[in-house]
């Protein structure tokens, strides 16, 4: 036992912490709060709800581990939903006049603002070196700054095909509840759970075997080291900042397939709720450590701390933004405390 | 003393980018619009003369970016990273401020306390949370982006929290004027403390060490232990300095409108202040600083603000300008971009010289 604990690296430790205190917080809410914590359908609500936050965390992730930082993601969630609602819609008197189409082209619309966004940005922090923070800095600003132009009020979409897509309900077999009346309701997930878990596993086999994974954590742990290997490190760069956007457009689609608006004040500071979700999960923004698996619980965290708070009736808005950030502050001492006995 | 004037040289110094930023926005609106040069001198609904006009606007709406600028230099420079929580923690201290003049009451007649005592609590305030960021970095070792997240989180709650989620309401003129007009003095009273804390960190700087130990920590904490400094001091003291000027900050948002609104206050201010930092040529990975670059920096971004508002565009829209804006300075003061130039400018004059 004790030489498994010393075969641990700092990055399975910090994954382990993490799963280990998701898990206890949520038997000690089902303790405690028991009612709704004892139905699966509040863990597949969280779910619910957070599907984009996984996607683009596990984006903002792979941009953690290669060593940049993506703070445009938030923006480009918004821009994506209002350009997919806008389109869907065909709203008069927006930028795109009166457009009207299908939800697969919405889907399109995604992931070429997506892909758009992660060439530029891309380019721009790999190929002109400019700091990752200063120009996704000005990518937010861009993105929030163009949803604004595309259209100005926020409004629901009722295109009939999307309706349909958006309360199209996955069923999960043997986990339904009861309800008060005594009627069996079966536990669902939305399709946008399907694409975040989708988007989970190929991130965490892509980083595990494909060498391009590999050559993100090289590039991060150390760039120097990881040109001297033969790795091309402005590729690796780009590629990671086309990847983090790509998913944060997907992302978007998600987001907007959840809420089914699109609205200027969509999605702020999810850049940050990403940012945090990634170090919750033990991701390190000096690069080079990180995990899907542990994104994945990062989230779950974050989010199940939330609805806790919520449920405790400490409802007032105050307490969630407090009780996030002691969360976020407990994590980083922990993770700075791992490191350092590591290094000592 | 070189009495030749070299273009070069000038060219390589810090401070060109955002000078010359300020001058193509300042000829960009001669040409457009000579109006936006028109100062006048009206009075205002209480009979005292001010100025008005566009640029006076620059210089007052800039202030608070100005001395948010002059800490976050000192951060940048000391800790390479950036404190994000800034906007957050000027309503902290706003909230502490007024919770103080009001002392509990949300529509008092007259202050509970003096304000040179509410404003001093306030500025503890902001040291504390700028000790508390300073703790996580220079002791902890966490990155300074992610250290400030936590209070750029919870900073807004805190606030709110602080005043018991009221909006309190001062209806005491006197407190008005840190944010409009002093009677008797025509130039915008935030113009005027933002002169007062240059004049300060300009004194500071050349008086003390403490520029020179911030460049040393933030090029190397390593060499510049064993060289015996002390790095986590360094690194701490640039944080509480912020917080002082994040103390200022909010004196001057709470006093424009005397009241406050948790959500609303100095929202994306952080973003604007390490921007100015940007602009003005700092590396925002630590090391060698230009505060006047900075300080300029940041009233190149009101200017343009300002400009955009003036060809009516909308606030909400106003981002995806300036980023086109940011965009292009600092591609193009890029190194990369700069050899690049450099380079083809040399191939066409080989190519003359040889036709």
């Amino acid at each position: 036992m004790k030489n498994k604990m010393k075969n641990l690296t700092n990055a399975n430790l910090l994954l382990m912490i993490t799963i280990v205190v998701f898990f206890v917080m949520y038997i000690g809410a089902m303790v405690f709060l028991g009612e709704g914590f004892l139905k699966a359908q509040t863990f597949f609500n969280i779910l619910n709800a957070n599907a984009s936050l996984i996607i683009v965390a596990c984006g903002m992730s792979l941009v953690m581990i290669t060593g940049g930082i993506d703070i445009s993601v938030g923006g480009v969630v918004a821009l994506v939903s209002m350009c997919c609602a806008v389109y869907l819609d065909g709203v008069e008197g927006g930028l795109f006049g009166s457009l009207q189409g299908g939800v697969g082209g919405a889907v399109v619309i995604a992931i070429i603002i997506g892909l758009a966004y992660g060439v530029v940005q891309g380019l721009l922090v790999a190929y002109l070196e400019i700091q990752p923070f200063i120009v996704s800095l000005a990518g937010m600003f861009f993105a929030r700054g163009m949803t604004t132009i595309v259209n100005t009020e926020p409004f629901n979409v009722k295109n009939e095909a999307f309706q349909a897509a958006k309360s199209t309900r996955v069923i999960i077999p043997a986990m339904g509840s009861v309800n008060r009346k005594g009627i069996y309701v079966d536990a669902y997930v939305e399709i946008g759970v399907i694409i975040a878990l989708l988007v989970v596993v190929v991130m965490f086999c892509m980083l595990r075997w494909s060498k391009l994974g590999r050559a993100f954590y090289a590039v991060g742990g150390n760039a120097q080291s990881a040109l001297m290997l033969g790795i091309n490190v402005k590729k690796t760069r780009f590629l990671s900042h086309l990847l983090c956007s790509l998913l944060a457009g997907i992302g978007g689609f998600v987001y907007f397939l959840h809420v089914g608006s699109g609205s200027a004040s969509h999605a702020s500071g999810m850049e940050m709720n990403a940012i945090a979700s990634a170090i919750i999960g033990g991701t390190m923004l000096t690069g080079g450590v990180g995990n899907i698996i542990g994104t994945f619980f990062g989230v779950l965290s974050l989010t199940l701390i939330q609805n806790i708070v919520s449920s405790i009736g400490l409802d007032q808005a105050w307490w969630t933004g407090i009780t996030v950030a002691a969360m976020l502050c407990l994590f980083l001492v922990i993770q700075s405390v791992v490191v350092a006995r590591k290094k000592g | 003393m070189k009495a030749k004037f070299n273009f070069k040289d000038l060219m390589r110094s810090q401070i060109f980018i955002p000078v010359v930023a300020l001058l193509l926005l300042l000829v960009f609106n001669l040409i457009m619009d000579p109006s936006f040069f028109k100062i006048t001198l009206g009075h205002n609904s209480a009979g005292d003369p001010v100025l008005s006009g566009y640029l006076i606007t620059i210089l007052d709406m800039g202030s608070e970016l100005a001395i948010l600028a002059i800490g976050m230099t000192l951060v940048t420079a000391a800790s390479g990273g950036q404190d994000i929580s800034v906007g957050a923690t000027v309503a902290i201290t706003g909230s502490v401020l007024l919770r103080i003049l009001c002392g509990g009451n949300s529509r008092p007649e007259e202050y509970a306390a003096p304000l040179i005592v509410a404003f001093l609590v306030s500025v503890i305030a902001g040291m504390l949370c700028g000790a508390f960021n300073g703790v996580l970095v220079s002791i902890f070792k966490i990155q300074p982006m992610i250290a400030t997240l936590i209070l750029y989180t919870a900073g807004r709650s805190i606030a709110a929290w602080v005043n018991n989620n009221e909006l309190p309401v001062i209806s005491e003129p006197s407190f008005g004027y840190f944010g409009g007009f002093i009677p008797g003095i025509c130039i915008p009273t935030p113009f005027i403390i933002a002169l007062v804390c240059i004049i300060i960190i300009a004194l500071v700087m050349k008086f003390t060490t403490l520029g020179l130990f911030t460049q040393a920590v933030g090029i190397n904490p390593n060499s510049s232990r064993l060289n015996g400094l002390n790095p986590v001091f360094v690194k701490f003291l640039s944080f509480v300095i912020l917080g002082v000027c994040v103390a200022v900050v909010g004196l001057i948002k709470v006093s424009r409108i005397s009241t406050i609104n948790y959500s609303v206050v100095a929202k994306d201010i952080e973003m604007d202040a390490i921007l100015a930092v940007a602009l003005g040529g700092n590396a925002l990975s630590g090391g060698k600083f230009n505060m006047a670059a900075s300080i300029v920096g940041a009233y190149v971004i009101q200017c343009l603000t300002t400009t955009l508002y003036k060809f009516q565009v909308q606030a909400d829209a106003l981002p995806a300008y300036k980023a086109v804006v940011v965009i292009v300075l600092v591609v193009s003061s890029a190194p990369t971009v700069k050899d690049w130039f450099a380079k083809t400018m040399k191939k066409v004059k080989a190519n003359k010289e040889v036709g």
